[in-house]
């Protein structure tokens, strides 16, 4: 069984600053990581090799300082490790992206047939969802995104038995191999590496591709194969309009007490908004 | 929603062949019979965009027939639709992608719309970034808020990206359709209007089961009564990391019983374990869009902010009269909500039960 898992490399979102002038985003300093929703689908992808063994592929698109997140991949149990980069890739969006990393799929699949992918649910900085599915469409590949368990695999039969989270409910469903998985968040907690790893992931000769090793076609990535322009970006403008402070009247204290505060927001409430005030009564009166 | 800047560096003329994709479409979301509401918020939002176009907007219902199928093409006139292209295969009665995805990049290449809308649920995301791979065209994820821009008629996608930290306005201007997902309850319910009718369109795709890999063994329905049913509620009271500890939630559980409402919270309180992920309300929890919120020791952080700054009257309560909540909420009140909680559950208690009796 082969596994490749798509990892994306992405800054550290938490720790992103606007740059209070120019309204752009200060990466200077912001660490790099896995994006954390990858690592989920890793650890599943590492259960299914320790269970009935597999060769683990991580594969990444990106610069090429993503070579670091290749490493801790590595470190944390893969086998091998893909890094897809290349100038006429940059500005790609999700078409482009899912065309690029499928490429460098259908060249693992030369050398040892790839039976599953895995890919986050979606990162944190484009935090679109679209490339697992871009990747398995093209491949021809099942789809299961949202899986909240893998309850079987088959690989014999070639079968795998999974849960999905939908809007009303989890489907359980069956299909075959290949296929394409994202995990839902907090499906199970990503492993320590162990010793032998790290130093092995520290020595690891990476795979580099670019555009011609994949024969990823020119018009098909970059802005060139992208269909979508950003056209604009903007920090979200602030209300126009601060809040109106509840004015409270409670003479002779010099700090409110909170049933005055109460008061005056409940009139507040009842006082300028007719319509609110009505909705809140018919509830009431509705016994809601 | 201030102009465009000029996308640089590429050709965006849209190809002469692409120029007869016309009307706006809204991929209906319908599991077990039931619509997500997200659908009909974009039928009403597409209604907007479709009047400054001067085009129809088009509702795409899927699934096996049914009467319940029937009247959800019925509400969807009722909503704005103009016409209703109903897609019945006893092979679509349940969501899996590869079929949907090969009946809707058909309808699509036939039909020929210029905009095809769907909820950013787990389905509608699922089966939107399929198409739109099937179709090779643009998709922009998860719009917090879609316009025209009438220069050249094109969708303008706006969406949070970095954790809702920036928003960025995308295009897709030589390719058709142009797609998009858009958040539930950020776009308005539209109101009914029952007197509504139009054309159905009806295809039947002849599909096999046979050749559909992906098998539904089973389906779990949520036990909907234990789960917080946040993204619908009128009435939310939110507690931030201000309540201090656990035992304190208990203070916005009383004022949301008073008020007939439910309970969100940030996700601190959430990742501390005072609570389920069900009542995170932001950017990687709900989104929600009700008619009073009130946020009770929240200060504000934009992930937050992202998922409740539409709700339409937000009362904030916080001891800093600095908090960034006062910088986009209605009504402010400086104070400890450990008092002030409890203080307005009695306030609207009398106030309400007041009326009862007299009402
Ligand atoms: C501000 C902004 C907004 C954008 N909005 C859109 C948009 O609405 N539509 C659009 O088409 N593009 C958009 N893009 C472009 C998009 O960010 C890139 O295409 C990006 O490479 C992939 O999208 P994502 O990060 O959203 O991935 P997602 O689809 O969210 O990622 C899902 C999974 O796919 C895998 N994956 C994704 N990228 C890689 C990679 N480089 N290497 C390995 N695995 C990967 C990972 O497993 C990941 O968890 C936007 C870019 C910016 C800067
Ligand atoms: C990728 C990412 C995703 C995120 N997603 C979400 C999300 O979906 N939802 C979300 O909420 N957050 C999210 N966050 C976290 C977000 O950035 C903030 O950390 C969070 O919203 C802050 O929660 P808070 O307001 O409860 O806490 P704090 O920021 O600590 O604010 C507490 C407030 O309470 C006030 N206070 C203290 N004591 C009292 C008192 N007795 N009475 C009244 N007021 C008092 C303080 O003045 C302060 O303003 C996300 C962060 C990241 C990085």
């Amino acid at each position: 069984m082969h596994i490749v898992v798509c990892i994306k490399q992405v800054p550290d979102s938490a720790q992103i600053r606007i740059h209070p002038v120019t309204n752009t985003i200060m990466r200077q300093g912001v660490p790099a990581i896995i994006n954390p929703f990858d690592l989920f689908s890793l650890e599943e992808a590492l259960r299914i090799k320790d269970k009935v063994g597999a060769r683990v592929t991580v594969l990444t698109m990106g610069p090429p300082m993503a070579e670091t997140s290749l490493r801790k991949a590595l470190s944390l149990g893969a086998d091998d490790a893909v890094l897809l980069t290349d100038r006429k890739f940059a500005g790609s969006d999700t078409l482009a992206t899912s065309y690029a990393l499928t490429s460098a799929i259908r060249k693992l699949s030369e050398e040892e047939t790839v039976d599953l992918v895995f890919c986050g649910k979606q990162t944190v900085d484009g935090d679109t969802a679209q490339v697992g599915p871009g990747i398995a469409t093209r491949l021809g590949f099942q789809q299961l995104t949202y899986i909240t368990k893998i309850e079987s695999i088959d690989q014999g039969a070639r079968e795998i038995v999974v849960h999905r989270r939908s809007e009303g409910g989890v489907q359980v469903l069956k299909t075959a191999l290949p296929c394409m998985i994202t995990m839902l968040e907090g499906t199970n907690t990503i492993r320590f590496g162990k010793m032998d790893d790290m130093f092995r992931a520290a020595r690891y000769g990476l795979k580099t591709w670019n555009k011609d090793t994949t024969g990823a076609e020119e018009m098909k990535v970059g802005l060139k194969g992208s269909p979508t322009v950003v056209s604009k970006v903007f920090v979200p403008k602030p209300r126009a309009q601060k809040a109106t402070m509840v004015e409270v009247e409670s003479p002779g204290a010099e700090t409110p007490t909170a049933e005055a505060q109460a008061a005056a927001a409940v009139e507040a409430i009842f006082g300028t908004q007719p319509k609110l005030a009505d909705e809140l009564l018919a509830r009431a009166a509705a016994g809601l | 929603m201030s102009e465009p800047s000029k996308p640089q560096g590429r050709k965006f003329q849209l190809p002469e062949h692409l120029k007869e994709y016309k009307g706006i479409w809204v991929i209906v979301e319908q599991e077990r019979g039931s619509v997500h509401s997200v659908s009909w918020e974009l039928v009403g939002e597409a209604r907007k965009l479709a009047d400054k176009l001067g085009v129809e907007v088009g509702a795409v219902v899927l699934g096996a027939d049914s009467p319940e199928l029937n009247a959800i093409c019925g509400d969807a006139f009722t909503y704005g639709a103009d016409v209703v292209y109903k897609v019945t295969d006893p092979v679509l009665a349940d969501y899996r992608t590869d079929p949907y995805t090969r009946v809707m990049t058909d309808v699509v290449n036939t039909y020929k719309p210029e905009i095809v809308l769907l909820g950013a649920t787990t389905l509608g995301r699922d089966l939107a970034g399929a198409i739109a791979t099937t179709l090779a065209t643009g998709l922009t994820a998860d719009c917090t808020e879609l316009d025209i821009y009438m220069d050249n008629r094109s969708l303008a996608a706006t969406r949070p990206t970095f954790g809702g930290t920036l928003l960025c306005t995308i295009q897709t201007l030589a390719y058709r359709p142009q797609m998009a997902t858009v958040r539930p309850r950020v776009m308005s319910m539209p109101d009914r209007d029952d007197s509504r009718t139009g054309r159905v369109v009806e295809v039947f795709p002849a599909l096999r089961e046979d050749d559909v890999i992906t098998k539904v063994l089973s389906f779990i329905a949520d036990r909907e009564q234990n789960e917080a049913q946040l993204a619908f509620a009128d009435i939310i009271v939110a507690a931030g990391k201000g309540l201090g500890k656990p035992e304190n939630l208990k203070l916005v559980f009383d004022l949301a019983k008073v008020l007939g409402g439910e309970v969100g919270v940030t996700r601190p309180l959430v990742q501390a374990g005072w609570t389920g992920f069900d009542r995170q309300v932001g950017q990687t929890g709900k989104t929600v869009r009700p008619k009073l919120y009130i946020a009770a020791g929240i200060s504000g952080a934009i992930q937050h902010r992202v998922g409740m700054e539409k709700s339409d009257l937000i009362l904030a309560i916080n001891t800093d009269p600095n908090a960034p909540i006062f910088d986009f909420a209605h009504l402010g009140l400086v104070g400890d909500a450990l008092t002030i909680l409890p203080a307005l559950t009695d306030a609207f208690g009398k106030r309400l039960s007041v009326n009862r009796l007299a009402g």
